[in-house]
């Protein structure tokens, strides 16, 4: 009989390097857990060690089991076997740095009273030997009470020795001879327990107490109500009054029991020696050096992923309008090909196009993570991000988001606080993006070139990247002081040692990024391209019940212009098409005529598909020259009463209405399979659509007063 | 007595008492800043805020308004 299988939770300070040992125990057999109600995601790994079948829980990099968010409480209750859909642990992994040993040792030591066999993975002890310390594992062990293997996980140092640890470790009993609390507070906590009639273990019990405003007490006195509050409030003053006030008790008890734990088992150098990260970090936090290579290393993501993805999109991109043609060819005329050529093919030819710049970026981050530098750019920014209530971690996400939201949502990752993780997702897809260029170009070279000053196509086009970083620090700062409100967030944040990136670290980031990216998010923009393709197709029979199709076919021989034609008048019937004429009242405060908007509603999924569009509607074909495609729509405005006295504010008008809007079902997507809600993407889509709408109705109502006070 | 914002680039004190958000002392105290133990000011980020320190081998990257809770004794 097979021996059943060892759950073993993996837990960790942030910068322990617990990703690593995960990916070294669990190689590529791993995936995300499914944690209803967590924010975070949780992985799990299984792996085999002589015959025993193991499952490793990844749980979030934590300073202390103290839970102040229900994202750290889920963790907490993961621990205590109060979770549903996982078994208590049977042993818990407990990662901690060899050169901060002692304060990596204060996690442990609240490890150590879940109930559950602890073993302690004494990771980078090289680099804690070449800063001469001296660890005896063994020594440490017994002290501790628990099993103790010093462990490289970079290089799989140890790693062999750690698995027969985790197993031998099941049968051994939880462990016993941690810190003991003062009497006073552990009478306290017992008084509580009694209180709560068991309702939870002496840990939470004791939690309750320890964490003034912790997510402990908020669950519990929210229970409770006031009669708990009071108990509460009493028995910490009775504490302070006998010397053993919290949460300053916890951590003395704690940290002098470690010192005298570690006493004889550690050797320290009596003298701090000068490390490298000493010598970097007074470079790259200075004043101006420190902001000079801040500001290299944003010029060079930035460029790589704004210029150099482009070298790697258009292989896909041409890859696909290959087999798109190639499927043209291979099959006859009808919905069936429309459906494969314009819908599928081209829908994930869509996807897909978005995955250099999601690897290039992630390739950034991960080197960035992995080296100790991504915390220094975050100290640098801080202060800047902070006047919009946000932080310094949410200026990379936010500078990708001006080449791509899609790559700019998923880097939000590197955000631990929720609400600001969630406010920079919310706000990354107003920073104006590359494919919001080529509607710029089209509009300003068509109506804002000739006749003005040489120095107005570049302003307006700058102008048009200012809405974004004007509007979204404003509109992050009012979602922090509405929706997102709560108290202010704690910013303390360690800066690691620097250290080499990992090859197969940054590599393993970027194959996560991007498969996560095209197996969650790619069906759903899929899905959206389908449906516009399909609005834009039927009804394919014009008046006398002739497929448009073959109509094409025949005008061809006439030559381009008049195909060209057929094709404006099959789009201009469809769905889409007679959606966009019964909307024309919507449009028309914002000065546009229901071609326009047609365009912009086909653009919903994709709005680097509208200048095809506007090609297509202005019967200049969907490939058609920028140049040709400009003239057209300046002839048909001339025509035309409204556009042809206010063109210039009509054209700033679907400029700033796209510089707002959301025209992105990825963005969308991504942002639904980051925040695991259906809530936050429609709260964007509806937030923008409304934005653009004013925006764009500001602009033109603006535009036409101006125009007619100059004329 | 000064609080920890109030210190220049290279500039150490020993850590008197810590007040403030019961939320911030908690983790200043589990990060391992317990009164008695030596800080030392790193430096400021370019825009003055926030302020670099160390203490034992870490190094902390912590908000004007959040060093305030740390009172020191100059060094």
């Amino acid at each position: 009989m097979p021996a059943a299988k060892i759950t073993v939770a993996l837990v960790g300070n942030p910068n322990a390097g617990k990703s690593t040992l995960f990916n070294a125990l669990s190689g590529l057999r791993q995936h995300v857990g499914n944690y209803p109600g967590v924010t975070v995601e949780m992985k799990k790994g299984r792996f085999t060690h002589l015959g025993t079948e193991f499952e490793l829980i990844d749980l979030p990099g934590t300073y202390s089991l103290a839970p102040r968010s229900p994202d750290e409480m889920v963790a907490v209750d993961l621990l205590l076997g109060r979770r549903p859909e996982e078994h208590r642990p049977d042993v818990i992994l407990s990662i901690v740095d060899a050169s901060n040993l002692d304060r990596h040792l204060y996690l442990t030591t609240q490890l150590m009273e879940l109930g559950v066999p602890v073993v302690v993975a004494v990771n980078m002890v090289d680099v804690a030997e070449s800063q001469g310390m001296r660890i005896d594992a063994a020594a440490l062990a017994r002290q501790l009470g628990v099993r103790v293997v010093p462990i490289q996980a970079n290089r799989g140092v140890g790693l062999d020795t750690l698995r027969d640890a985790l197993k031998t470790a099941t049968g051994d009993k939880a462990p016993v001879g941690g810190p003991k609390l003062p009497d006073a507070v552990e009478e306290e906590v017992g008084v509580l327990g009694a209180e709560l009639r068991g309702e939870v273990p002496p840990f939470l019990a004791r939690r309750l107490l320890l964490d003034v405003g912790g997510q402990t007490e908020e669950w519990l006195v929210g229970r409770h109500g006031t009669p708990l509050r009071r108990r509460l409030d009493e028995a910490r003053s009775r504490l302070a009054a006998v010397g053993s006030a919290v949460p300053a008790v916890e951590a003395r008890t704690r940290y002098s029991w470690i010192k005298a734990a570690t006493r004889d088992a550690v050797a320290r150098p009596s003298v701090r020696p000068v490390t490298w990260t000493d010598r970097i970090d007074r470079f790259l936090t200075h004043r101006v050096w420190g902001t000079l290579v801040f500001l290299a290393v944003m010029f060079l993501i930035f460029q790589t992923i704004f210029v150099g993805a482009e070298y790697l999109m258009e292989p896909i991109e041409g890859a696909f309008a290959a087999l798109g043609d190639a499927a043209k060819e291979a099959l006859p005329p009808g919905p069936v090909r429309g459906l494969i050529v314009d819908g599928v093919i081209n829908g994930v030819g869509g996807v897909l196009v978005f995955l250099p710049q999601i690897l290039l970026l992630f390739l950034f981050i991960a080197i960035l993570e992995d080296c100790g530098y991504m915390a220094r750019a975050a100290f640098v920014m801080d202060r800047l991000m902070s006047r919009c209530g946000l932080s310094g971690k949410s200026f990379i996400p936010l500078l990708s988001s001006v080449a791509c939201a899609v790559p700019g949502v998923m880097a939000a990752r590197v955000i631990e606080n929720r609400r600001d993780r969630l406010a920079t997702i919310l706000v990354a897809p107003l920073m104006s993006c590359s494919a919001r260029l080529p509607v710029y170009a089209l509009l300003i070279g068509a109506f804002l070139t000739e006749g003005f000053a040489w120095w107005v196509p570049g302003a307006t086009l700058f102008g048009m990247y200012l809405i974004g970083f004007v509007v979204a620090p404003v509109v992050a700062l009012v979602l922090k002081r509405t929706l997102l409100r709560g108290g202010t967030p704690l910013f303390v944040m360690e800066l690691p040692a620097y250290k080499r990136p990992s090859l197969r670290a940054v590599l393993r980031r970027m194959a996560d990024a991007g498969w996560a990216f095209v197996r969650r998010a790619g069906t759903l923009i899929l899905a959206s391209m389908v449906v516009v393709w399909a609005l834009l197709y039927f009804p394919h029979t014009d008046s006398q019940g002739r497929p448009y199709e073959e109509l094409v076919v025949a005008a061809e021989s006439q030559g381009d212009a008049e195909a060209n034609h057929v094709r404006g008048e099959w789009k201009r019937q469809s769905y889409l098409g007679r959606a966009g004429k019964a909307l024309e009242p919507v449009f028309e405060p914002l000065g546009w005529d229901w071609r326009v908007g047609m365009a912009a509603l086909a653009s919903f999924p994709a709005r680097e598909v509208v200048v095809g569009t506007l090609g297509i509607i202005y019967d200049q074909g969907d490939e058609a020259e920028e140049e040709s495609l400009r003239g057209a729509i300046r002839e048909q405005w001339a025509g035309d009463p409204v556009r042809s006295r206010y063109p210039v504010a009509v054209a700033l008008s679907i400029m700033v209405f796209f510089a707002l809007c959301c025209q992105c079902a990825s963005t969308l997507a991504v942002i639904r399979r980051e925040t695991r809600s259906w809530a936050w993407p429609a709260f964007t889509f509806t937030y923008m659509t409304a934005l653009a709408y004013v925006g764009a109705w500001a602009t033109f109502q603006l535009g036409r007063v101006l125009t007619d006070l100059v004329s | 007595m000064p609080t920890l914002d109030q210190l220049l680039t290279g500039q150490r004190g020993e850590i008197e008492t810590l007040a403030g958000d019961p939320a911030l002392v908690q983790r200043l105290y589990e990060i391992g800043l317990l009164e008695g133990e030596s800080v030392e000011v790193l430096g400021f980020a370019p825009l003055g805020d926030p302020v670099e320190i160390r203490v034992g081998n870490t190094r902390l990257s912590l908000r004007k308004q959040e060093a305030v809770a740390v009172s020191v004794r100059l060094l």
